[in-house]
């Protein structure tokens, strides 16, 4: 994975750099120590590593405002980092980059019930801000599946989504504003507790800007009262087209689950191994999940389990208890982790349009043999965002490269039948080389634009998003 | 006036344009100061390019008329979710909204606090910038992260950025039926109060509304929709926990329901009454206190965060209000008052500079709607 050389003047200026990052910090919010900037090296693609020139862990904005002033004036690149559960490599250093962590902003600092809205220092965990307002019966809904651990500040810059977000939209849809320090140092405020911008959205612009346009350290977002109650249903199919026709089926109803997951039969075997949930053994799998009162939830399972029917099943399991309940959602929750029993994998985040999941399924499957490397997919039927686990040996040599050529064909085929390259985890630099399959040049100047406008020095993440050799002129410019 | 026949046309309008141009959709949305310039309208790019309701995705190209792409939908038993307001009768005018419209002013209504803004259901756009370079950003899946999303900066750009030339929606279904639940005489106060108890409650209210009436009955109203034993289930349930607000009078009436809110989304209270008319946007129970320095009418939408205000002409409502957690726009008021009072709510200066350096961007020679929305604090 190509990454832009340090520039050594920023290397032979080390000294100088972290002294004045230790002039506007606490002693020990700065890491220099080679033992201990390793801790910072990747992110959660962790084949791809490289200490940075130092890290710092600020407690606050103004502190955040510091360290940006100090690299801003001396043409160091920032890289922002939340909790380091990126799987796109979203947090990866170079050598002469200053890595400025906001794990230690985790405060809330205002719950608002009447208003619905909660504000906290980005550094918190998704998690946690449910948990924050949980007592009260409310929750913050995006929730990636790394949400015990992921950072409110990773969701801003990835636009995180979630099972939930069939019904709840992502995080773009459930921030109401920012507090953002910008590279040179400058704190703006954008939106807050009222909605929709006053003139151009900037806010939705920042979010899924993968800390490119500045550095987050607080945010207002959405809270919602939780529903009454929810219950999924499980069925079973002998063919992946009919599974797809039920999910099209129900949409069509005019039923909205809370949730649509599938899984292939790949996936469903790994995970029985593994979980023993009592999956059955077939060719596709869905989980449907509605929310209301137990009248509304029994009239919408009513409607579901009668569009099931049509479609013959060969299996079709409600749940009569949360126990139940919690068994058939135990193989979804456990998939990966069973993937992670038999080999490494390679989790993939492309987005069809949900009418193309056989035909993809199927040139997946092609490729699998062609490439000689197996693959289970997991899908998120309601949305169309898949998430296909590449099966390789890392002790392999040339496995993992392997894999990434044929990742990389599995996101192409999304582009090519009107999808995109990724749906929940972002640029980062693992689909970097790939944008422009799914952007002209054209489209990504656009893009680069916005970036001109908010950090013309080029200094905050430079080296993901864009291929390089698009963004080589700004940053060297800049260098 | 330019009427482009394609986006490759309207590209080539825009790349040998030299003069301000005023971007019109159906131009039933003059909000704010007149812009100058040689009208480019987009009534000839229409036509629905793409419609899956299993999928509930729907592309149009930006010049189709609302109305059509409503209708369409409605046959399939689907809908746009953020309920897109008709400016007509508010603002005095005639012709066809287009949905490009809609996109570039994020015209949203009433169910905007629980299924989102126009915004939020955009999931792609094509567009063409001031130089006539045509761009594309997201696409037609609702989960998109690959790259900056333009798609939301597009969406209430008000045609400053770019001329849209396709839009691209993530639909909802239609809903079997509708309740509207009415309190009366209730003070803006109390009836804030009572939307945000029922809006915190996990009975998913899609409408609240007060209009304040201060001739005569204020009257506050709760929407509910979906299936009928849910909209009847919920309305029980709502009616215990608002009932210390007061009798509540429940309309069951599907048609008459859609009435009351169509009107509430259009400010029909508003039109053809003389004076000027305000939007504003705040946290909602700061909207009473905003509501009691206003001389005029005022009608509150989502739940207290959205106020309707018809006042005297000419005034300035910003002074007056001074500064508080949101925004004013200027909707409705005479040339004479829209050359004096900026349409949109002055940003402060950072955030004006980011705002500017997009605009010089996108727009390099200045022509697009040119001064629209660019206003700078004044000078303190």
């Amino acid at each position: 994975m190509e990454m832009p050389k340090p520039n050594p003047a920023i290397l032979a200026k080390r000294t100088r750099i972290i002294s004045r990052l230790r002039d506007v910090l606490p002693h020990d919010a700065v890491i220099d120590d080679p033992h201990e900037t390793r801790a910072y090296e990747c992110d959660a693609l962790t084949a791809y590593r490289c200490p940075p020139l130092a890290a710092v862990l600020p407690q606050s904005t103004a502190e955040v405002s510091e360290v940006l002033r100090i690299c801003h004036e001396e043409g160091v690149p920032v890289v922002p980092r939340g909790s380091g559960t990126s799987l796109a490599g979203g947090a990866l250093p170079t050598a002469d980059s200053v890595i400025l962590g906001v794990a230690r902003l985790t405060q809330v600092l205002e719950t608002d019930y009447d208003n619905r809205f909660i504000r906290v220092q980005t550094g918190r965990t998704n998690l946690s801000v449910t948990g924050a307002v949980e007592a009260n019966d409310f929750f913050y809904a995006p929730d990636p599946s790394s949400q015990l651990a992921c950072a409110i500040a990773g969701n801003i810059g990835m636009n995180s989504g979630g099972a939930h977000c069939l019904k709840y939209g992502v995080t773009t849809n459930n921030l109401l504003g920012v507090t953002m320090v910008m590279m040179d140092g400058t704190v703006v405020e954008i939106g807050g507790a009222h909605l929709d911008a006053g003139g151009l959205d900037l806010l939705g612009v920042i979010c899924g800007s993968e800390g490119q346009l500045g550095v987050v350290t607080e945010a207002t977002l959405r809270i919602l009262r939780k529903p009454e109650g929810a219950r999924p249903v499980l069925m079973g199919f002998d063919s992946n087209e009919v599974a797809g026709e039920c999910v099209s089926d129900i949409i069509k109803a005019g039923v909205l689950p809370v949730a649509i997951e599938f899984m292939d039969r790949p996936c469903i075997e790994a995970t029985e191994a593994f979980a023993k949930a009592g999956y059955p053994m077939c060719e596709a799998l869905l989980i449907v999940e509605v929310e209301g009162s137990e009248a509304e939830i029994r009239e919408q399972l009513d409607v579901i389990l009668d569009i099931a029917k049509r479609h013959n099943p060969v299996e079709l399991r409600e749940a009569a208890d949360a126990d139940q309940a919690a068994r058939i959602w135990l193989g979804r929750k456990s998939a990966f982790g069973a993937m992670g029993q038999i080999n490494d994998y390679m989790c993939l985040d492309g987005t069809i349009p949900v009418s193309s999941l056989p035909y993809v399924l199927r040139r997946i499957g092609e490729m699998s043999k062609e490439y000689g490397l197996g693959v289970a997919n997991v899908f998120h039927a309601g949305d169309g965002n898949m998430h296909p686990l590449i099966l390789f040996d890392a002790n392999k040599p040339g496995d993992l490269e392997l894999c990434e050529a044929f990742g990389a064909d599995i996101l192409k085929l999304c582009v090519e039948v009107g999808g995109c390259l990724t749906g929940e985890h972002g640029v980062g630099i693992e689909k970097r080389d790939l944008m422009l399959t799914q952007y002209t040049p054209t489209d990504l100047e656009a893009q680069l634009w916005v970036k001109d406008v908010f950090d013309p020095k080029w200094l905050l993440n430079p080296a993901k998003v864009f291929p390089l050799s698009v963004t080589e002129t700004r940053r060297d410019h800049a260098a | 006036m330019l009427q482009p026949k394609s986006e490759a046309e309207l590209a080539d309008c825009l790349a040998a344009a030299k003069h301000p141009m005023a971007i019109r959709g159906g131009g039933t949305r003059p909000i704010g100061r007149a812009v100058a310039g040689e009208v480019l309208s987009t009534a000839a790019l229409t036509g629905i390019t793409l419609y899956e309701p299993g999928a509930l995705t729907l592309v149009a190209q930006a010049g189709t008329p609302l109305a059509e792409i409503e209708a369409v939908l409605h046959a399939e038993n689907q809908r746009l979710p953020f309920e897109p307001m008709d400016h007509r009768a508010l603002l005095g005018t005639d012709g066809t909204p287009t949905i490009g419209g809609v996109v570039a002013g994020n015209v949203s209504g009433p169910r905007r606090i629980q299924a989102g803004a126009a915004r939020d259901s955009l999931i792609g756009v094509r567009f063409v910038d001031g130089a006539g370079t045509v761009i594309k950003n997201g696409g037609r899946v609702m989960k998109n992260v690959t790259g900056y999303d333009l798609v939301k900066l597009m969406a209430g750009s008000y045609g400053t950025l770019g001329v849209l030339s396709e839009v691209s929606f993530k639909l909802l279904p239609e809903v079997e039926t509708c309740a509207c639940l009415i309190l009366e005489g209730l003070s803006d106060q109390s009836a804030v109060a009572a939307l945000s108890r029922a809006l915190a409650s996990p009975y998913e209210v899609t409408g609240a509304a007060h209009a304040a009436n201060r001739g005569g009955r204020s009257r506050t109203m709760l929407r509910l929709e979906g299936f009928a034993k849910s909209v009847a289930y919920r309305t029980d349930a709502l009616r215990g926990v608002l009932a210390e607000f007061g009798e509540m009078e429940v309309i069951s009436d599907p048609d008459l329901v859609r009435q009351m809110w169509k009107d509430q989304r259009d400010v029909t209270a508003f039109a053809g009454q003389t004076g000027d008319v305000w939007r504003i946007s705040c946290k909602p129970s700061d909207g009473p206190a905003i509501g009691a320095k206003i001389k005029g009418e005022v009608i509150y939408d989502w739940g207290g965060g959205l106020i309707w205000a018809l006042v005297g002409e000419g005034h300035d409502l910003r002074k007056t209000l001074g500064a508080f957690g949101g925004h004013a726009t200027l909707i409705r008021a005479s040339e004479a008052t829209h050359a004096r009072i900026p349409t949109f709510h002055p940003e402060p200066a950072p955030l004006a500079a980011l705002s500017d350096g997009l605009r010089r961007k996108f727009d390099p020679k200045g022509i697009l709607n040119t001064g629209l929305m660019a206003t700078a604090m004044p000078a303190a």
